[in-house]
């Protein structure tokens, strides 16, 4: 499992319901479920990642972020999970809230594109950054709406979205005292608990 | 497997040849009628005093019968899903891409039950069987039977066969409303439900396909109301229109152009009626070879159990309440992408039924050009996650046989 998922994980409540938004090969869905009480559905629209994660037993919905949470009704999850894929859907913050109508909290991680490595690749190289969490070329990237804690820190405010907990994370060192204080610098990875105000 | 291993050891050139062709089929299989004395009383409203239904099965029932895969037919299929029924047998059944040895379902793992439904004509009893009231052909005398008939005509075959409980119970088109009216009906016998390129309703569209179809049958002046037999002749040229009309919704529009375009038999064009593009000659064989063994009148009732198909209606239209029984039944749901005929929103109408009331259930959504008809091929996406599915918690049974036996 990821280090992001692995952070994410400590903030849901065992045995509550879960939606998992682009849940991959349900790596963090199974380990929920098997060692938590997690239930819940994951949504994914890789077909090799579908079947493994139908393979583990997961109830796993086919369906693009793009379209929306619509057939979920209000508060029908205790939590919706996001990871690293906020930043590749078409509208983040028309999805963002959708999250929020269908749970009571959301739990989200994203690429931090104000990470030094990244400042490094733009600022001083002039280049498009490219990293572990970014791996992509400028012209094949999903990543089409990448941000900062900065940005997410605002459009939250705009939106009366609260944020419960924050956290950053390096692949090297997770929670390391820089990543803590200074995460939009420092932090690869932004991880957030938020909830409707 | 033993039949093949007989196939094996003989030198005979055109045995060899039936080896390879069975290649990872179950092989030969002889299909059995098994006779009800008992009563079922339709939704109709009439009843049939004992009725006959023709069964293939593939694989080994285990010691706890837990093994058992229910397979429901088409419209114009029957119970011979997979394998062959000689060694001349120049097709495998309708299903043989999904049903064998290591396939989708796996007939050294499961037991597969597939049988021709009450009213068709492939050997159950049907508007062809003789009425024993009269002693002529059913024909229109037949009682209209429903997807909901058809599932209690199972569950009855069920406990002929000691089964409880199926693993799964699994159709395509037809097939998966059978598989959505047993989890509604039955839901503490099915422990899977895999619904495929189905709907829990037909639309208008689907309705008006239908009529066109039934009226070509109705319109021929070899119908006789339906007592064709005993004329001793048959409506053809209805059931050809019929089977050309239905066999459209089943294609795409990419499909045929890809397939047909706007080839010409010959060169230049004849300024006739007879065959002359392509794609006339295709849809006429179509017709034509399927109104030599299908009967019209089991068309006809075959395309109204679609009609009235819709397990919402008992319960305050809310679909939703009609599989909340259901809530230990794991279900997948599988539609196709370019099927126009029973699109993916409709499957979707199933799944998020099934999520509003928090069940266990899988959705995919198939990248496929061949349309409705989708269901019948081998794409490997589609065959994968079924198998992945079916193979899941199997281990939750008790050990499946050892015997890798593919014969009734």
């Amino acid at each position: 499992m990821r280090i992001d998922q692995q952070m994410a994980k400590r903030l849901i409540k065992p045995n509550t319901r879960v939606l998992d938004l682009g849940c991959g090969d349900g790596d963090m869905l199974a380990h929920l479920q098997k060692q938590y009480g997690i239930t819940g559905y994951g949504i994914e629209i890789d077909p090799d990642k579908i079947t493994t994660a139908v393979a583990r037993g997961l109830n796993i919905i086919e369906q693009d972020l793009n379209d929306g949470l619509t057939q979920f009704d209000d508060g029908s999850f205790d939590t919706v999970i996001m990871a690293q894929a906020l930043q590749a859907v078409n509208e983040p913050d028309k999805l963002l809230l959708d999250m929020l109508r269908v749970a009571k909290q959301a739990v989200i991680t994203f690429p931090n594109f104000a990470h030094w490595r990244n400042r490094y690749y733009l600022g001083i190289k002039g280049r498009m950054p490219v990293s572990d969490v970014l791996p992509h070329q400028w012209y094949d990237t999903p990543n089409i709406h990448l941000c900062t804690f900065k940005d997410f820190n605002q459009l939250c405010r705009q939106h009366g979205i609260r944020i419960i907990k924050r956290y950053g994370v390096d692949n090297a060192q997770a929670g390391s005292l820089l990543t803590k204080h200074v995460p939009n610098l420092f932090a690869e990875v932004a991880i957030y608990q938020i909830e409707k105000r | 497997m033993t039949i093949l291993n007989t196939l094996e050891n003989t030198s005979d050139k055109k045995q060899t040849n039936a080896k390879r062709r069975f290649d990872g089929s179950v092989g030969i299989v002889t299909p059995q009628l098994l006779r009800f004395e008992q009563h079922i009383t339709l939704e109709c409203n009439r009843t049939l005093k004992g009725f006959d239904l023709m069964v293939e099965t593939y694989g080994t029932l285990n010691a706890d019968k837990s093994n058992a895969i229910l397979i429901c037919h088409a419209l114009s299929s029957n119970h011979h899903a997979a394998g062959f029924h000689s060694e001349n047998d120049k097709k495998a059944g309708w299903w043989d891409n999904l049903i064998g040895p290591n396939k989708a379902i796996d007939t050294n793992q499961f037991y597969v039950v597939c049988l021709n439904n009450l009213g068709g004509c492939a050997g159950s009893t049907g508007p062809t069987c003789i009425n024993p009231d009269n002693q002529k052909p059913y024909g229109p005398d037949f009682p209209m039977v429903t997807v909901r008939d058809w599932v209690n005509s199972q569950a009855m075959l069920a406990d002929r066969l000691g089964i409880d409980c199926w693993y799964a119970v699994v159709g395509g088109s037809l097939g998966g409303m059978q598989a959505q009216q047993w989890a509604v009906d039955y839901p503490e016998r099915l422990k899977h439900c895999v619904i495929i390129a189905s709907t829990p309703k037909l639309t208008a569209q689907n309705i008006a396909f239908n009529e066109v179809a039934r009226q070509s049958i109705l319109s021929d002046p070899d119908f006789f109301a339906g007592r064709y037999l005993e004329k001793d002749t048959a409506p053809k040229r209805g059931l050809v229109l019929a089977r050309m009309v239905g066999h459209l919704t089943y294609l795409t529009e990419d499909a045929m152009k890809q397939k047909f375009g706007r080839d010409l038999k010959s060169d230049k064009f004849m300024y006739g009626y007879d065959v002359e593009f392509q794609v006339e000659s295709y849809l006429r064989y179509q017709g034509t070879r399927f109104s030599e063994h299908f009967d019209a009148n089991t068309y006809l009732i075959m395309t109204k159990a679609l009609d009235y198909f819709d397990p919402a209606r008992d319960y305050h239209n809310d679909l939703q309440q009609a599989f909340a029984k259901a809530k230990d039944v794991r279900f997948l749901v599988v539609s196709f992408t370019t099927d126009w005929r029973f699109a993916p929103e409709r499957s979707q109408d199933i799944v998020n039924a099934l999520v509003k009331n928090n069940q266990s259930v899988s959705y995919i959504n198939v990248e496929a050009p061949q349309g409705h008809d989708s269901f019948l091929f081998a794409i490997p996406r589609y065959l994968q996650t079924v198998k992945a599915f079916l193979a899941y918690d199997v281990h939750l049974t008790a050990s499946p046989s050892s015997n890798l036996g593919g014969q009734a």
